[in-house]
């Protein structure tokens, strides 16, 4: 678990709890600071509190206990249309029956703005997004990835210093998502905007953001850049949540320092990082990615630990090869090889020696 | 590739436009064999008599059917030939015949509409009419002198004509005199074109009422949780399950002078008993009732648009920078619009065609254009005046219908 | 115009089927009164000739002869309507005609039926059967002294408060006259002229401001009772009906009344005309005629019936005296003039309704 120090960050949530009904904590102490100009992904299974911790940040709905600030002031007790935050809906939330310029022009409209300052800020925040000749559209009559970006230029036309985004990619199809993704971040780049982004899509999160911040239970289970998040995850809810993971499980036998070794269940032992486990004895999930699995000696890292594996099943997925096999008694252990041109291929029901590098089976506390 | 001049063909040959339209045909056959009992018991129910409404209003062969010597005269004599023996000679004739089909009810009926006081000259010349003898002037005047009225004869010249604008002169206090010329009636008996704005006016009060009240009831259920509104909803519906005497009758007990309400106010000594209110066989009862009668049909359309509006809205205006008012003036108003259209109309349409409740609630300045329609429907039998009167009100209703469908659009409208 | 409704009807017809050849289906008001002539002709009728009747409702039963005669489809033998209708109806041929002393049964002690009705009872299609009547009525807790004419309902000086009246020209236009002083006898030849008309409304200009209007039969009896109107119009059967039945503190003031008949009428085409005309011979029996009054206060439109009136059927009330017809109601009573209203009707009513809305 990881504690940001709530000092002088851009949003900070210092010691923030949320229940709905008074008996349930929707988020419990919650604590958080994000930097000016920073991307944070709030990532999380749904009911995870994620979207909750968004919608107090935004003022629609009230910290039940503790302090939100933004930019050193306490917003608590401000109402979300004084607080000049931008957003993204997950629908889009776009308003019917305006057109794509006067959706534009509302926020700037109910600031008082003339007529003549609204319409060169529409114009840019449309070209901004490569929308310009839609103005005159109704949200009805565009695509999906359309609205999306109006929806971004109409959360950015204010200029606001901070925009909140609630999945904005969830209805995309898959390779219009990925096109945006690029687009947002390049947005957040060239603008200097501070960005807090909600997903329940790993892949979205570790392209886009400078952080990531996964929840679950109510609780950020761990905060970090995303290469740390997936290669360094500090507990078996990151770990199982962030990408594909083999678990192996077993009880350690030694631990010295940051390297443990662990008896596994048919009684081989490996050699491991030692992440969050107490002391020897104690029951351990040792946690190791599909593709730092390698099978061919002459792949194999230096200090490799080799082990037997059956070939259950092998599939073809065009770039890599997905290779299902039993060890160590479990049958759900995946490795992964990419398709080059001089690959072997494994039938089912051979015997091999696969191994991987000690730093890569990370021996973690069983949840 | 086939060149794009010659017709494309099936495998087999054939062009497949033909086989485009065989194949299509038969989808529709099927579909209009599908729809076929509904149209039907449209037509039969709804199409057929509004029709047969619309023609009584301008056709009523009561006189012109039962007189065809006096009709023939009428089509060889124009207005303003005298009106000699040969023309009352024509008149006996046909009241001999109406005497011989008894049929001069009928006959006198039908120009007793236009000049009234008329219809028992005809029964009573017609029963004795057997008994007189030519000439038929000087016999005729001597039974009854009101037969040279010239107002009679030019009524019975345009009443041999089965086709007449005359029922909407009426129904729009208007009549001839007699040189045909059209001029209002009398303002002692005009009452048509007050009583269609009274409708008009008390139908839009009514309607804003609904639109105030329901607003707020349907947004309640729109937000609520199901379970909740679910129960709220009963409520609004309960109106719908009481028959509309009983409703209209629990008004009477709690509106009334020595009903519920004042008898609490004066209770509470807010009134003294000299000073009860007259909430009931007024307007002010007319529109209590009705509104709360009609009230479900604002609440059922509101509540349907309002349902499919996510809160993301106002919640995007919000965060936009709008304050909650602006939020709900510039977004969320505008997208209840369809609901409010759809219920507005169906309000302001069933209002103006109500009758019931303003006969019992309404007293005597609670009464409405329908009122007049029962009347001449059920009372006065002059179904051509009551066909005349409804069909002004079936144009009215079409017309804002138009006008509707041109400033808000009529698939905007959505009913639930 | 013949046209209209016939469709309708037609499919009326078709769903109320036929009957079968020894009934006869009788149209009537439903109610209390149907009651009446179901206890007092219909059994009796069914168990003296083993024809059964079929009784059925309608707001006016004369509007579905119209109608059902029009669209040649007739499902109706019998049918009792108001005078006025019976006379517009047989006007227009819709009615079988009927001839009162072969048609109609002699009185016991054998005076022929067309001496013994009462005067107006029959039209050229149709035979009278009651009498029934509008009447001034009074609540004897809310009002002070003991007004005994109509003059006394357009008095809200001596008597305050307010009035209930029909909200139509029919009816009201008479009790305005008499009102003013026009003895029953000269109503509708005043009423015929502009000045009559004029007087009449004048009159009730005086109380405008305290009238209830009402429209339903059920609704004097009630605003009586709820002290919404101290004194009303209201039709005799419903003020009787609420004095013995609910105890209500209710008096009828018979000055100034107001006769009107109901009459039998055999729709043109009837479907059993031989057993509807039995059905009518047998119902306008001096018997049945007086038995009826045993179950509502409407009068016998028989003379030979009179004497015969006895009980109401809770066993103690007399009923000779709640007839309309009783000698003694009868000083200065208005026979209601169908003619008169057929002619007059359209005009006074426009009128009427403008004075009401002005």
């Amino acid at each position: 678990m990881t504690n940001a120090d709530s000092g002088d960050g851009f949003v900070v949530f210092d010691r923030v709890q949320k229940s709905y009904d008074g008996e349930t904590l929707v988020v419990k102490d919650l604590n958080l600071s994000i930097s000016k100009g920073e991307f944070v992904t709030m990532l999380g299974p749904s009911g995870s509190g994620k979207t909750t911790c968004l919608m107090m940040l935004a003022g629609f709905e009230m910290a039940t206990h503790g302090e939100i600030r933004l930019d050193g002031r306490n917003i608590n007790n401000v109402p979300p249309h004084k607080r000049g935050i931008g957003m993204v809906f997950q629908n889009y939330a776009l308003f019917p029956h305006m057109t794509v310029g006067e959706n534009l022009a509302f926020p700037l409209n109910v600031r008082g703005m003339n007529k003549s300052d609204q319409e060169t800020k529409v114009k840019r925040a449309l070209d901004m997004v490569q929308m310009g000749r839609f103005i005159n559209r109704r949200p009805a009559q565009l695509s999906g990835g359309q609205q999306q970006r109006i929806a971004l230029a109409r959360a950015l036309v204010f200029d606001p210093e901070l925009v909140l985004m609630d999945e904005p990619l969830g209805a995309l199809d898959k390779q219009l998502r990925e096109h945006m993704q690029f687009e947002i971040k390049h947005l957040h780049e060239s603008l200097g905007i501070t960005v807090v982004y909600v997903t329940h899509d790993q892949g979205e999160a570790l392209t886009m953001s400078d952080r990531v911040a996964v929840f679950d239970d109510g609780r950020i289970q761990q905060l970090a850049p995303p290469d740390e998040l997936y290669e360094r995850p500090q507990n078996s809810f990151v770990a199982q949540f962030i990408g594909e993971n083999n678990k192996l499980p077993g009880k350690v036998e030694s631990l010295n320092g940051d390297t443990c070794t662990v008896r596994l269940e048919t009684g081989e032992i490996i050699a491991a990082t030692a992440v969050n486990i107490g002391q020897s004895g104690q029951e351990t999930l040792v946690s190791i990615r599909p593709e730092r699995v390698e099978f061919k000696p002459e792949m194999m890292p230096e200090g490799s630990h080799m082990i037997s594996a059956e070939v259950l099943e092998v599939i073809y997925m065009g770039d890599i090869f997905r290779t299902r096999m039993k060890v160590a008694g479990s049958t759900e252990f995946v490795m992964k090889s990419r398709n080059t041109l001089d690959q072997k291929r494994l039938t089912p029901g051979e015997t091999i020696k696969i191994g991987w590098h000690p730093q890569d089976a990370r021996a973690l506390e069983p949840m | 590739m086939s060149d794009a001049t010659t017709p494309l063909t099936t495998a087999d040959g054939k062009p497949l436009k033909a086989a485009l339209a065989a194949s299509m045909m038969r989808a529709k056959r099927r579909a209009f064999l599908l729809v076929a009992p509904l149209f039907l018991f449209v037509l039969v129910t709804f199409v057929v008599p509004i029709g047969q409404m619309l023609f009584q209003s301008v056709h009523n062969d009561g006189f012109s059917s039962t007189a065809p010597a006096l009709k023939e005269w009428f089509s060889e004599h124009p207005l303003g030939t005298p009106y000699d023996e040969s023309a009352y000679a024509a008149l006996a004739s046909d009241l001999k015949l109406m005497r011989e089909n008894r049929t001069q009810g009928q006959a006198g009926t039908r120009i007793n509409y236009d000049v009234a006081g008329t219809r028992s000259l005809f029964t009573s010349t017609a029963r004795k009419i057997n008994r007189m003898e030519a000439p038929w002037k000087e016999a005729l005047l001597a039974e009854n002198e009101d037969w040279a009225d010239p107002n009679l004869w030019r009524a019975m010249r345009s009443a041999s004509n089965p086709y007449t604008i005359d029922f909407y002169l009426a129904a729009l206090d208007h009549t001839r005199d007699k040189d045909n010329n059209i001029v209002p009636v009398d303002e002692g008996r005009a009452i048509y074109g007050k009583l269609f704005l009274r409708t008009a006016i008390l139908s839009i009060v009514i309607t804003v009422l609904c639109m105030l009240l329901a607003f707020p009831i349907a947004h309640l259920l729109a937000t609520l949780p199901l379970a909740k509104s679910n129960l709220l909803m009963i409520f609004v519906l309960l109106p719908f399950w009481t028959s509309l005497l009983v409703r209209t009758t629990s008004w009477m007990v709690l509106l009334q002078q020595q009903g519920v309400l004042n008898d609490v106010l004066v209770w509470l000594g807010i009134l003294n008993n000299d000073g009860r209110l007259e909430m009931m066989y007024n307007k002010t009862g007319t529109i209590i009732a009705m509104t709360h009668i009609l009230l479900p049909f604002m609440v059922l359309p509101l509540y349907s648009v309002m349902r499919t509006i996510p809160p993301s809205y106002v919640r995007a205006a919000r965060s936009l920078g709008a304050t909650s008012w602006t939020a709900f003036r510039k977004i969320y108003l505008p997208q209840t619009l369809p609901g409010i259209g759809a219920g507005a109309l169906l309000v302001f349409i069933l209002s103006v065609g109500y009758y019931i409740t303003p006969a019992l609630v309404g007293g005597a300045d609670g009464q409405l254009i329908s009122n007049m329609i029962a009347f001449h429907m059920q009372k006065s039998l002059n179904w051509s005046l009551a066909a005349a009167l409804a069909s002004l009100l079936l144009g009215g209703v079409i017309i804002l219908y138009w006008l509707y469908d041109r400033l808000v659009g009529i698939d905007n409208m959505k009913l639930g | 115009m013949k046209k209209v409704l016939v469709l309708s009807t037609a499919i009326a017809g078709l769903a109320a089927g036929s009957a079968s050849a020894q009934s006869v289906t009788v149209l009537s008001w439903g109610g209390s009164y149907e009651k009446s002539q179901v206890e007092a002709y219909n059994k009796p009728f069914t168990e003296a000739t083993g024809i059964s009747v079929n009784m059925e409702a309608a707001d006016n039963p004369a509007t579905p002869i119209k109608a059902q005669v029009e669209a040649n489809n007739v499902s109706i033998d019998v049918a009792d309507v108001e005078k006025s209708d019976a006379i517009r109806l047989c006007d227009e041929g819709l009615l079988e005609p009927l001839d009162p002393d072969t048609d109609l049964a002699a009185a016991p002690d054998g005076t022929p039926a067309s001496d013994d009705f009462i005067d107006g009872s029959f039209t050229d299609c149709g035979v009278a059967n009651i009498v029934w009547s509008t009447v001034m009525s009074y609540n004897t807790d809310k009002v002070d002294g003991d007004p005994t004419t109509i003059a006394d309902f357009f008095d809200t000086t001596k008597y305050p408060g307010k009035r209930g009246l029909r909200k139509s020209a029919k009816g009201t236009l008479e009790f305005a006259l008499m009102g003013a002083g026009v003895p029953a006898s000269d109503v509708y030849k005043e009423l015929g002229t502009q000045e009559g008309v004029d007087k009449a409304f004048a009159e009730l200009d005086k109380i405008k401001g305290d009238v209830v209007w009402w429209d339903a039969g059920a609704q004097p009896p009630q605003l009586l009772a709820d002290g919404e109107v101290v004194m009303s119009t209201a039709y005799n059967g419903r003020i009787f009906n609420a004095k013995v039945a609910e105890d209500q503190p209710f008096k009828i003031v018979w000055d100034g009344q107001l006769l009107d008949f109901d009459f039998f009428v055999i729709p043109k085409g009837a479907p059993h005309l031989k057993e509807a005309k039995e059905y009518l011979k047998f119902a306008t029996g001096t018997k049945p005629l007086a038995d009826q009054a045993k179950w509502i206060s409407y009068g016998p439109a028989r003379k030979s019936s009179a004497p015969m009136v006895g009980l109401y059927e809770d066993g103690k009330t007399e009923m000779g005296p709640e007839m309309p017809t009783a000698p003694d109601n009868m000083t200065n009573a208005l026979v209601n003039d169908s003619e008169f209203w057929a002619d007059h009707d359209t005009e006074l009513s426009e009128r009427f309704n403008a004075w009401l809305s002005s």
